[in-house]
């Protein structure tokens, strides 16, 4: 059995400077280029290549659960089904796992993830948490609405209390490559989040090629996200490791050629605790360790909290465990 | 094990290590040591020597070393085996590689944690890259096996083969071989390599469960005297070897004359070019895939990184970003990326060439992984500073070693990457698809990856140009290596006297014509006097000169091999105008078909077969003709989105010795297919006969034939044929002679690909004398690999 330990104990990073963002700089990302197929390859080895097991494997899914935007965005969200969340964001484990695990204390989640209007039960329930609300905004999913009634939305919900603000962007800009559309908006947005962090949603999905998920990212980090996000979970296809991989490759360039840190969220379809650890062996391997806190990581999800408890409570008990034995989110 | 606690901050991977429960016990049971498979079942151990594990030194087996005696029976047993194997069914030897392979599937993890404990790889790589292919392979080649009698009609197997493979892919390279042998009804002797054998006696076990019938296949272990005992065996018809170019070198030699079919795949010093336009991130993990993949123990590793000047930094800086997270260590453990090499003396070989690399200036630049205390371990590196002239840049160092430097133009790029004595293997990274498919064009190298880099399918060829060696592996080209046309083994041994030596003295009796004409050679297009200031008298049929031809010596080899490597525009011209030129040669042959028949007649030809021979040589120059834009490649079926191609390339500057049967046919038998698929050819003659050919010199001249595709120097045929099997210029030589022999251990020099057949044929007959035999054998397969999507 672990001794008792507080999490992170020898984990102590320089906070992240917030992305100023800068002027659109076109010739950073025009002439990018990206092979799908070597992506798809890179992709595809890099869960072959590295492997965690036993206690590894068992820290590997609790820094994954401190990572979780716990998410609901559903059009039957009520308050009382925001509060469940909230509650499961604060115990995300049953005590006896925790003490088990060897961990002084509860682990907590990365944030809870709601539409604008259930940002107030959202923030009433998290009080005194520490866990900050995130809301969704500008429209979301699609983000076709007029752009005043998009800020308006980041408006209301930072006011409601969201600490963090998940934009969609205007995919249309992308499609028909009008990045200029695209910064101005997207600059808007930071602008209108003010204090809050600001997560781009690029919808990689709906962006198709690997290319123009790239030049999306490298405009939206141009224009002050503190986050690049692959997905809504409503596109078609949600996030994928190969588009994940591109978007880690721009924020790690933006990083180069600007010094600053911007974060990264794949979110939608990501359902099981392997999903969590083939992310975080992306994140480690492409960005190295630092990637792996949640100021810098978030990995977007509903139902993988679940499958993370399985895993964690086999660990200590040694038997598999069954889903009904974890209590809802 | 350090707490969950603690590893939440440090978020270290830990080690994953794959169980080798039960390779370890069968180990054990085998712990008495490993005889030799032959003929269904295993011997005593005889005389053994120790394999080791090379992560940590530990002897993991005993296993025979084997004698000339051992690689007797084992022949004899593949002899008894063959006459049964070689007459059963295509379906019949499909349902045995079937039953192969799915057992090899079922033994997936077993294999994989056996060739891992035995060669030092990752599990990751023995696991998700050698052992599928395995199965694949065999696979593929049941596939060939149903197939042969409708896909190969007319060939035959090769008879007993003799394989000896390399430790680096053990029982992958096992599969290359003896795969396709058994496909096309061959039985088999192979020799896995000293430092690795345990998978090959694995698979030994599993030809027994599967049911092979007896010395179908035959294993024999042992060091290089167990492989030259192979070599040197007079019951064996085919030797396979993969592995270095020194050892091929006396491969080629040992079994020159020896009318054994031979293959080899040797070395390289491949480039992987990037170029400015490349995805930059893919081509820094492609540098992983190409030079770190196996330690680098790989004949295909693309160690000459070749970056357009104006993007090196960034890829450089890419590169060692990279570096930074590679792990080295436990080949079991899941979690690495590089393990062991395969030996102290591989390990010694690669620490020298590294301080050669430095001491001559070259920066070398290494992963910051830590390294196992015991066991044999080299961090991955790149070498910088380094010119084309650094023995780092020239040498094959065989371990996880790149040597980096950067190109101006494509152009340059090209011209970097072929100034090599090898020709295996390149990599190309470009976004530009006319950029990457003609750099792809125009490097030379079996193998060229677009974008990619290290891909390998049962289905797609694999195998070397120059000095990286001949023959192919895998599809339908690799199947030929397996086979001989059923004509071409039943050729009868010639039953001429060898013949006196050519006279420079004045004839004694002559056959007087109107106006003295004299042959001279024919070099670049023009009439040359030969270097030595002779001529010979050519005689005809009644012991009378009929007239003179020049007395060529080694100069004049070199002078029309100088006029063909310039000739290099025939080579890229469109299938079509060469075409024309062949049609337009025949026109004018036709129109001077009379005369052609008098000179036949002259030589002893009665009046109705010189005129056939005429006839049949205008058939056969329409033939070849019409070939030139017909004999082309293949896209092969191999990964999803990829168009694998597998392009007929002409070899370049060709010898061709001509035989002295019908000195016209015989001559534009073997000259149409060669220049008909884009050789330059340097042709020799028949000495006894000469004027047929040199006559055709002002057929050639009014038939828009560029100057140095056809160069003819006349002379004592053995003697020019040893200076062009030795020339380093000529990549392939086709000899029809006594002197077989003599120009098979010449050619070792560069490895350049013969043919060559003491055994005279029917040129008359379009079975012997013409066929896609000869144009396969004008041409090498390129393959090459574009991945696609976007």
């Amino acid at each position: 059995m672990n001794e008792l330990c507080p999490i992170a104990a020898a984990a102590r990073f320089a906070p992240v400077a917030r992305n100023p963002g800068k002027a659109l700089t076109p010739g950073w990302f025009e002439d990018v280029k990206v092979n799908l197929s070597a992506a798809e390859r890179r992709a595809a080895s890099l869960p072959a290549r590295r492997s965690v097991k036993k206690n590894y494997q068992a820290a590997w899914l609790v820094k994954a659960l401190q990572c979780i935007d716990l998410t609901t965005l559903a059009g039957d969200d009520t308050p009382g089904r925001v509060h469940r969340l909230c509650a499961k964001a604060k115990r995300p484990l049953r005590d006896g796992i925790v003490t088990a695990l060897g961990l002084a204390e509860m682990p907590a989640v990365g944030a809870v993830c709601v539409y604008p209007a259930m940002v107030p039960p959202a923030v009433k329930a998290l009080e005194g948490s520490g866990i900050p609300v995130a809301s969704v905004a500008t429209g979301f999913p699609a983000g076709l609405t007029p752009l005043p009634q998009r800020l308006a939305e980041i408006r209301y919900a930072v006011d409601q209390g969201a600490r963090e603000i998940d934009i969609v962007i205007h995919r249309a800009q992308v499609l028909l490559q009008d990045w200029a559309a695209l910064y101005d908006e997207v600059a808007a947005m930071r602008e209108a989040c003010g204090g809050a962090r600001m997560k781009a949603i690029l919808a990689t999905g709906d962006l198709k090629t690997l290319r123009n998920v790239y030049k999306a990212s490298m405009v939206a980090m141009q224009a002050g996200a503190d986050f690049i996000k692959t997905s809504t979970g409503k596109e078609d296809v949600n996030a994928t490791l190969p588009a994940g991989l591109t978007m880690v490759r721009a924020l790690r360039d933006y990083g180069g050629l600007t010094g600053f840190q911007i974060g990264f969220k794949p979110a939608g379809g990501i359902k099981t605790a392997k999903d969590a650890i083939n992310w975080l062996i992306l994140m480690k391997e492409e960005l190295g360790r630092r990637w792996l806190e949640p100021d810098l990581f978030r990995i977007g999800a509903s139902s993988m909290l679940g499958d993370i408890e399985r895993q964690l409570e086999h660990h200590v008990t040694g038997r598999y465990a069954a889903a009904t034995h974890q209590p809802l989110a | 094990m350090p707490s969950v606690s603690d590893i939440i901050g440090a978020m270290d991977y830990g080690t994953a290590p794959e169980s080798n429960a039960h390779a370890v016990e069968w180990l054990k049971e085998h712990a008495e040591g490993f005889g030799h498979f032959i003929d269904g079942a295993f011997t005593r151990p005889g005389k053994t020597f120790d394999v080791a594990n090379p992560a940590n030194g530990q002897t993991l087996a005993r296993v025979s070393q084997g004698s000339a005696a051992d690689v007797d029976a084992a022949v004899k047993a593949a002899r008894r085996a063959f006459g049964a194997w070689s007459k059963l069914s295509g379906h019949g030897r499909a349902k045995h590689l079937y039953a192969i392979a799915r057992i090899i599937q079922k033994r997936e993890r077993f294999l994989s944690v056996l060739e891992t404990m035995d060669n030092g790889k990752p599990i990751r790589e023995s696991r998700d890259i050698d052992i599928p292919l395995v199965a694949r392979h065999f696979y593929h080649h049941a596939g060939w096996a149903e197939l042969i009698a409708d896909e190969f009609p007319g060939y035959q197997p090769a008879g007993v083969c003799g394989q000896i493979i390399p430790w680096n892919f053990p029982l992958l390279m096992l599969a290359w071989k003896i795969a396709p042998a058994l496909a096309a009804g061959n039985t088999v002797v192979l020799k896995p390599a000293e430092f690795t054998p345990l998978t090959a006696l694995a698979f030994a076990e599993i030809c027994r469960e599967a049911g092979l019938p007896p010395g179908v296949v035959n294993i024999v272990t042992g060091d290089g005297a167990a492989g030259a005992a192979i070599v040197d065996h007079k019951g064996i018809d085919k030797i396979a070897f993969t592995g270095s170019t020194d050892v091929g070198r006396l491969i080629r030699k040992a079994t020159a004359g020896s009318g054994k079919k031979l293959s080899l795949e040797l070395g390289g010093k491949s480039p992987f070019i990037v170029h400015e336009d490349a995805d930059l991130d893919a081509a820094v993990e492609g540098v992983v895939d190409a030079i770190w993949f196996n330690q680098g123990q790989v004949c295909c590793a693309g160690s000459r990184i070749l970056v357009q000047e104006g993007v090196a930094p960034r890829f450089l800086n890419k590169l060692l970003r990279r570096m930074q997270s590679l792990r080295v260590g436990d080949p079991l453990d899941k979690s690495i990326d590089m393990g062991a090499i395969v030996d102290p003396i591989q390990l010694q070989r690669i620490t020298g060439l590294v301080e050669k690399g430095k001491s001559e200036g070259g920066t070398l630049l290494q992963a910051p992984c830590e390294l196992p205390g015991t066991g044999n371990w080299f961090a991955p590196a790149i070498f910088t500073d380094v010119e084309p002239s650094s023995t780092v840049m020239d040498v094959e160092i065989f371990g996880p070693v790149a040597a980096v430097m950067t190109f101006r133009t494509p152009e340059e790029a090209v011209q970097i990457a072929n100034h090599t004595r090898y020709g295996l293997a390149a990599t190309v990274w470009s976004e530009n698809i006319n950029l990457a498919l003609d750099t792809a064009a125009r490097v030379k190298a079996g193998v060229v990856w677009i974008n990619s880099t290290n891909l390998f399918d049962a289905a797609a060829g694999f195998g070397g140009y120059k000095e990286s060696g001949f023959g192919r592996e895998g599809g339908r080209e690799g199947m030929y290596e397996y086979l001989v046309p059923a004509w071409e083994a039943a050729l009868k041994p010639s039953t001429q006297a060898k013949a006196a030596p050519l006279r420079a003295l004045p004839p004694e009796s002559v056959d007087a014509a109107p106006i003295d004409r004299t042959a001279k050679l024919y070099i670049g297009g023009k009439q040359a006097r030969p270097d030595s200031g002779y001529s010979y008298s050519v005689y005809g049929s009644r012991a009378k000169a009929i007239g003179q031809a020049g007395l060529g010596n080694r100069k004049d080899i070199r002078n029309a091999v100088e006029a063909a490597v310039k000739a290099s525009g025939w080579s890229s011209a469109m299938a079509h105008n060469r075409a024309q030129v062949l049609y337009y040669i025949a026109e004018n042959l036709s129109a001077r078909a009379g005369e052609f028949a008098a000179r036949l007649r002259q030589m002893g030809s009665s009046a109705r077969d010189a005129r056939a021979e005429v006839e049949e040589a205008l058939a056969r120059i329409f033939w070849y003709a019409a070939q030139a834009d017909k004999y082309d490649g293949r896209v092969h079926a191999t990964k999803s989105r990829h168009v694998t191609l597998a392009m007929n390339e002409p070899w370049g500057v060709m010898g061709v010795v001509c035989p002295d049967g019908m000195p016209l046919l015989g001559f534009i038998s073997l000259m149409m297919p060669a220049i008909a698929m884009g050789n330059r050819v340097v042709a020799v003659p028949s000495p006894r006969a000469p004027l047929a050919a040199t006559d055709l010199y002002q057929v050639f001249d009014t038939s828009d034939m560029p100057g140095g595709v056809v160069n003819i120097v006349t002379g004592e045929r053995d003697e020019l044929a040893k200076t062009l099997a030795e020339h380093d210029e000529v990549a392939a030589l086709w000899y029809f002679g006594p002197g077989v022999k003599a120009v098979e251990a010449a050619s070792a020099g560069n490895l350049k690909a013969t043919w060559a057949s003491a055994k005279p044929r029917d040129w008359l007959s379009r079975t012997q004398g013409q066929g896609s035999e000869y144009l396969r054998r004008a041409v090498q397969v390129k393959n090459i690999w574009v991945p696609y999507g976007e």
